[in-house]
C-alpha cells in the first residue's frame, strides 16, 4: 500500500496540478478548432511526402511552411507517429482532412508536447525563493506560480482549443530563462538559438538575450558600483557563445544553404506582403493609428476636405489579410514599425547595460521587449501577447508592484484572445475558464501581498 | 465563509467540466427511429407544450405513449413545460408536434445542453455548496476539497451532460431535503424532499430513511408535546405539497390513476436490460424471469428489498441522528437498487449522492464506491460514445480525492469506522486483526478488474454465441462490490456507538 501511496502521488501537489490540467487539455478534445489545424496537417503531409527540397516551395494547400526548419523536422518526427493514426493524413492532396483519428492525434501531440513545458515550469519553481510567506500550501508563490503557468488561460484556448504548438515553445523559453537564473549561461543560450530555429517570432525577445549575455556573462565582472570593468572581457566566453549560435543555425538553414534555398527560406519566415495587422486586429499602437485613421476619413468627408474619388476602396476593418494605404495619416512601413519598435525597447536595454540587475533585470528587460515588438511591430498576431505575459508571471510572485501590473496585463491580455473562439458552444468554456483564471491570480496574489499592501497602506495613512 | 474565491474556483472547475463533457455526443444521437433520452426530453416538451393537461398522460393519436410516453411524474412535466415555453421563443420547430420529430441540430444540442446547465446551476451545485459550508469539525480547506469532489463525481455529469437527463433536478432537491432535516428545518426539508419525489419517482427509493429520520425525531421530541405537533405540520407540509404539485390530475379519479399507471409500470418485469442487481445477476444462472410468474417476482423483490432495509430503518427511528441518516440513505437506496423491481442502471446515481454526502468521513470506501458505480455505467456510456470524457472525468475524479482526502492514509480499523465491528468479532475470533489489510486488496482486486474489463470491453469483440459478454461481466462485477458495500454500510450503521457528537446534533 505505501508503494501505492507514493505511485499516486500523494501530497505531491506539483504532479497533481499538472495531472489535472492535462485532464482538461484531454476534455478539450472535442472543441473547436481553427484553420491552424489543417494548416500543421498540411505541414505533416509536406514533410512525410515530399524531399526536403520541396519543403519550402511546396504550395497546393495555402498554408504554406512558413516556420524555421527546426519546426519542419519536429512536423516530419510527428508524421512517423501519424502515419499509424491515419495515413490519409499525410497526403497533401488531402486539403481540410479531418478524420476523429487525426483530430485525436493532432490533439493528444499537442498535449504530449507540453510535457516540456511542465518541465520548464517545475525548473522555473526552482528559481523563485518563497522562504519569507506562510506555511500554507496555497500561498506558497512556488504553488501560486505553477498554477498561473501551467492553467494559464491563454495557453489553454490557443493550444487546446484554437490549435497552436506554442506549449512546448514556451517550456523551451522558460527553461532558458531558468538556466539563466541558474547561473547555466551557455545552456539558456543554446536553449534560445534553438528556439529561435523552431519558431522565429521569439526574435521579439533577442535583443533582451543578446544584451544581457554580452554585458553580464562575457564582462566576467563589475566594478564596485555596478559599472562596466571593460578590461573583464572574455574572449573565450564571447566565442563559444557565437559558436554555439552559429552551429545551431547551421544545424537548422545548413541543408537549405545547400540547395541555395534561402531566400526563399527567408521570404516565407518574413512575409512582408502580408499588412500592417494581421486577419483580426491585434490590440496593438497600429490598431489605434487605423481606428484614428477611419475617424479622421470619416470626419474628413463628412466635412468635405477630402474627395471620395482619393480613398481606397478596400477597408481595413475587412478582416483581410493584404496591404493598405492610409487615408489620412502617413502610410506606415514595415521600416517605420521596426524604428519604433527599437525607441520603444531602448530604455530597458540602456538600463540592462548601464545596470545591470542580474536575472530578474534581464526578466524584466525581456517583458519589456516582447511588449513593445507587440505595440509597435509589423503583423503581429494577438497571440503574441502570451510572450510578455508567460515571462512576467515569474516576476509577478516575487514583488507587490510586479503582482498588480501583471494582474492587468494578464486580464486584458486574455481577454483580447476572447475573438479567436467565436462558436457558441465554445463561449462558456472561455468565459468560465477566463473567470477561473482571473479570480485565481487576483485572490491568490492578493493574499500572498496582504503583508505588504498593509504596510503601504499604513504609511500611506501616516503620511497624511 | 473566508476563501470563498477558493469556492467559487471550486464551482468553476464543476461548470467547465459539465460544459466539455456536454460537446460529446448524447443518448440516441443520429440513430432513427427511437432516438434516445435526448429525444424523448424534447418529446416531453413537444407534449406538454401543444396538448392540454389532460392529455399529456394518455394516449391519443396525438400522444403516442410508446414513443417515448411521459413516464415521470408531474414536475418533470412542469419543467418541459418552461422549456417549451423557451424554445417556442427561439425556433419553434424544435416543439412543433407530429413534425418535429427525431428534431437534430447543433442549435438545438446546445439549447438542451443549456437548459441542464440551468438546472444545475439554480437547484443541484448551489445544494452542493450549501452542504460542504455546513459540514461540522472539518477545516475550512477541506470543506472546499469536498466540495470539489462531490463536482466532480463522473456518473451524474455523464448521465445529466452527456446522455442527457435531468437528475441534477431531483438530487438537488433531495440534498437540500437532507440539508433542511439536518439542520433542524424539519418543514423545508421535507417540501424540498417532496418535490424532489415529484420530480422523479425514483426520489422514493430514498424516502424511507427520510420517514424514519423524522419519525425518530418526533419521538424523541415526545409524542405527547412538541413531538405531536411537528408529526402534524409533517404530514400537512407534505399533503399540501403533493395536492400543489397534483392538482391538475385530481380533478378525475381516472386521471389520478393513469399518472401511477405510467410512473409504476408493474407490468414490465423484473429487470429490463442489463443492470447491475441482484436479479439481473441471479439470471446469469438461473433464468427467474422467465421461470417465475409476474406476481411471484414482484413479492420476491418485495420482501428482499424490505428484509435488508429494515435493521438500519428501525436503528433510525430509535435513535436519530444526523450521521446515522445519511448512512441510512446510503443502504436504503442501495437495498432498493439491488432487490427492488425494474431499476434502471442510472438509478445507482440515487445512492452516489449520499455516498457524495458520507465522503468527508469515509474517505476511502466512498471514493471506491463512486469509482464503481462510475464504472457499472460503462455499457451505458460506451453506447453513447462517451469512452474518452468517463475515462477522463473518473481520472480527474480519483485525482482530487487522491490529493484532497489522502485516501490511502485513511484505511485502518478506525477511519474505516468499523472499529467497534471488529472489537465485537475479536471477542469471538481473537485473530481476526487483518480487516484493514483485507479492505485494501479487495479495493486493489476491484480497481484492476475494472480496468482490465474496461480494456477488455474496449479493445475486444465479444465471442458470436454471447454477444453480450462484456455487459453481463460488467454487471456481475460491479454487483458484486455492491453486495459488499451494502454489507460494510449496514455494518456501520448497526455498530455505531451513541456519542457525544451525535447527541449534539439532535435538539
Amino acid at each position: 500500500m505505501a508503494a501505492f501511496t507514493i505511485a499516486a502521488g500523494t501530497g505531491n501537489w506539483f504532479s497533481a496540478l499538472a495531472l489535472g490540467v492535462t485532464l482538461l487539455k484531454c476534455l478539450l478534445i472535442p472543441t473547436y478548432h481553427s484553420t491552424d489545424f489543417e494548416v500543421h496537417r498540411n505541414w505533416l503531409a509536406i514533410t512525410h511526402s515530399l524531399p526536403i527540397s520541396q519543403w519550402y516551395y511546396e504550395a497546393t494547400s495555402e498554408w504554406t511552411l512558413d516556420y524555421p526548419p527546426f519546426f519542419a523536422w519536429f512536423e516530419y518526427i510527428l508524421s512517423h507517429v501519424a502515419k499509424y493514426f491515419d495515413q490519409e493524413m499525410l497526403n497533401v492532396r488531402n486539403l481540410n482532412y479531418s478524420s476523429s483519428r487525426t483530430l485525436l492525434f493532432q490533439r493528444f501531440s499537442v498535449i504530449f508536447m507540453d510535457v516540456l513545458f511542465v518541465y520548464a515550469v517545475h525548473e522555473c519553481c526552482k528559481c523563485i525563493d518563497g522562504k519569507k510567506v506562510g506555511k500554507e500550501l496555497t500561498e506558497k508563490p512556488k504553488f501560486i506560480l505553477s498554477v498561473l503557468l501551467l492553467w494559464n488561460f491563454g495557453l489553454l484556448i490557443v493550444d487546446h482549443i484554437h490549435f497552436q504548438y506554442n506549449g512546448f515553445l514556451f517550456g523551451l523559453m522558460l527553461l532558458s530563462i531558468a538556466r539563466l537564473f541558474q547561473k547555466r549561461h551557455m545552456e539558456g543560450a543554446f536553449l534560445f538559438a534553438v528556439l529561435l530555429h523552431f519558431k522565429h517570432i521569439y526574435l521579439y525577445v533577442a535583443p533582451a538575450y543578446g544584451v544581457y549575455l554580452l554585458r553580464s556573462y562575457c564582462f566576467t565582472a563589475n566594478k564596485p558600483d555596478g559599472s562596466i570593468r571593460w578590461n573583464s572581457f572574455s574572449f573565450v566566453r564571447v566565442i563559444s557563445l557565437g559558436l554555439v549560435v552559429f552551429l545551431v543555425s547551421a544545424l537548422s538553414l545548413g541543408p537549405f544553404l545547400a540547395l541555395n534555398q534561402l531566400p526563399q527560406v527567408f521570404s516565407r519566415l518574413f512575409p512582408f506582403k502580408r499588412g500592417l495587422c494581421h486577419a483580426y486586429w491585434a490590440p496593438n499602437f497600429w490598431a489605434l493609428y487605423n481606428a484614428l485613421d477611419k475617424v479622421l476619413s470619416v470626419i474628413g468627408l463628412k466635412l468635405k476636405f477630402l474627395d471620395p474619388n482619393n480613398i481606397p476602396k478596400a477597408s481595413m476593418t475587412s478582416g483581410l489579410v493584404q496591404q493598405f494605404q492610409h487615408t489620412v495619416l502617413p502610410s506606415v512601413t514595415p521600416l517605420a514599425t521596426l524604428i519604433c519598435t527599437l525607441i520603444a525597447i531602448l530604455p530597458s536595454i540602456f538600463c540592462l547595460w548601464f545596470k545591470p540587475q542580474g536575472p530578474r533585470g534581464f526578466l524584466r528587460c525581456l517583458t519589456l521587449c516582447a511588449l513593445s515588438s507587440f505595440m509597435f511591430g509589423w503583423h503581429v498576431h494577438e497571440k503574441a501577447i502570451l510572450l510578455a505575459i508567460l515571462p512576467m508571471s515569474l516576476l509577478s510572485v516575487q514583488k507587490a508592484g510586479d503582482a498588480s501590473i501583471f494582474l492587468i496585463l494578464t486580464t486584458t491580455g486574455h481577454y483580447s484572445l476572447f475573438p479567436l473562439l467565436f462558436t457558441a458552444p465554445e463561449l462558456p468554456i472561455k468565459i468560465l475558464l477566463m473567470l477561473l483564471f482571473t479570480i485565481y491570480s487576483i485572490s491568490s496574489l492578493k493574499t500572498l501581498f496582504r503583508q505588504s499592501f498593509t504596510v503601504i497602506a499604513q504609511a500611506g495613512v501616516q503620511w497624511h | 465563509m473566508e476563501k470563498w474565491y477558493l469556492m467559487t474556483i471550486v464551482v468553476l472547475i464543476g461548470l467547465t467540466v459539465r460544459w466539455t463533457v456536454s460537446l460529446n455526443s448524447y443518448s440516441g444521437a443520429g440513430k432513427p427511429p427511437m432516438f434516445g433520452d435526448y429525444e424523448a426530453q424534447r418529446h416531453w416538451q413537444e407534449i406538454t407544450f401543444n396538448l392540454p393537461v389532460k392529455q399529456w398522460y394518455f394516449n391519443s393519436s396525438d400522444n403516442n405513449l410508446q414513443y417515448w410516453g411521459l413516464d415521470y411524474p408531474p414536475l418533470t412535466a412542469y419543467h418541459s413545460l418552461l422549456c417549451a415555453y423557451v424554445a417556442k421563443f427561439i425556433n419553434p420547430d424544435w416543439i412543433a408536434l407530429h413534425t418535429s420529430r427525431g428534431y437534430e441540430s447543433q442549435a438545438h444540442k446546445l439549447f438542451m445542453r443549456t437548459t441542464v446547465l440551468i438546472a444545475d446551476l439554480l437547484i443541484y451545485i448551489p445544494a452542493v455548496v450549501l452542504y460542504c459550508c455546513c459540514l461540522k469539525d472539518i477545516s475550512t480547506k477541506k470543506k472546499i476539497a469536498n466540495a470539489l469532489c462531490i463536482l466532480l463525481y463522473p456518473g451524474l455529469i455523464l448521465i445529466d451532460y452527456g446522455h442527457f437527463q435531468y437528475n441534477s433536478v431531483s438530487l438537488g432537491f433531495a440534498l437540500w431535503g437532507v440539508l433542511g432535516v439536518s439542520c433542524d428545518w424539519d418543514l423545508l426539508g421535507s417540501l424540498a424532499f417532496c418535490l424532489a419525489i415529484n420530480y422523479k419517482q425514483m426520489e422514493l427509493y430514498h424516502s424511507l430513511p427520510f420517514f424514519c429520520f423524522l419519525l425518530g425525531k418526533c419521538f424523541k421530541k415526545g409524542l405527547r408535546g412538541k413531538g405531536f405537533v411537528l408529526l402534524v405540520k409533517l404530514a400537512c407540509t407534505v399533503v399540501a405539497s403533493f395536492v400543489l404539485c397534483w392538482l391538475p390530475f385530481f380533478t378525475e379519479r381516472e386521471q389520478t390513476l393513469q399518472v401511477l399507471r405510467r410512473l409504476f409500470p408493474v407490468d414490465r418485469g423484473l429487470f429490463e436490460d442489463k443492470v447491475a442487481n441482484i436479479w439481473c445477476s441471479f439470471n446469469v444462472f438461473l433464468k427467474i424471469r422467465d421461470i417465475l410468474p409476474r406476481h411471484i417476482q414482484l413479492i420476491m423483490s418485495f420482501c428482499f428489498t424490505f428484509l435488508s432495509l429494515l435493521p438500519a430503518c428501525i436503528k433510525l427511528i430509535l435513535q436519530p441522528s444526523s450521521k446515522g441518516f445519511k448512512f441510512t440513505l446510503v443502504s436504503c437506496a442501495l437495498s432498493f437498487f439491488l432487490f427492488s423491481f425494474q431499476v434502471h442502471e442510472k438509478s445507482i446515481l440515487l445512492v452516489s449522492l449520499p455516498v457524495c454526502l458520507v465522503l468527508s468521513e469515509i474517505p476511502f470506501m466512498s471514493t471506491w464506491f463512486l469509482l464503481v458505480s462510475t464504472f457499472s455505467l460503462l455499457p451505458l456510456l460506451l453506447k453513447d460514445e462517451l469512452l474518452m470524457p468517463s475515462v477522463v472525468t473518473t481520472m480527474a475524479f480519483f485525482l482530487a480525492c487522491v490529493t484532497s482526502f489522502s485516501i490511502f492514509e485513511k484505511t485502518s480499523e478506525e477511519e474505516l469506522q468499523l472499529k467497534s465491528f471488529s472489537i465485537s468479532v475479536r471477542k469471538y475470533l481473537p485473530c481476526f486483526t487483518f480487516l484493514s489489510r483485507m479492505i485494501q486488496y479487495l479495493f486493489l482486486i476491484s480497481v484492476i478488474t475494472m480496468v482490465l474489463l474496461t480494456l477488455m470491453t474496449v479493445t475486444l469483440d465479444p465471442p458470436q454465441k454471447l454477444p453480450d459478454l462484456f455487459s453481463v461481466l460488467v454487471c456481475f462485477v460491479s454487483c458484486l462490490n455492491f453486495l459488499f458495500f451494502l454489507v460494510y454500510f449496514n455494518i456501520i450503521i448497526m455498530w455505531d456507538s451513541k456519542s457525544g457528537r451525535n447527541q449534539k446534533k439532535i435538539s
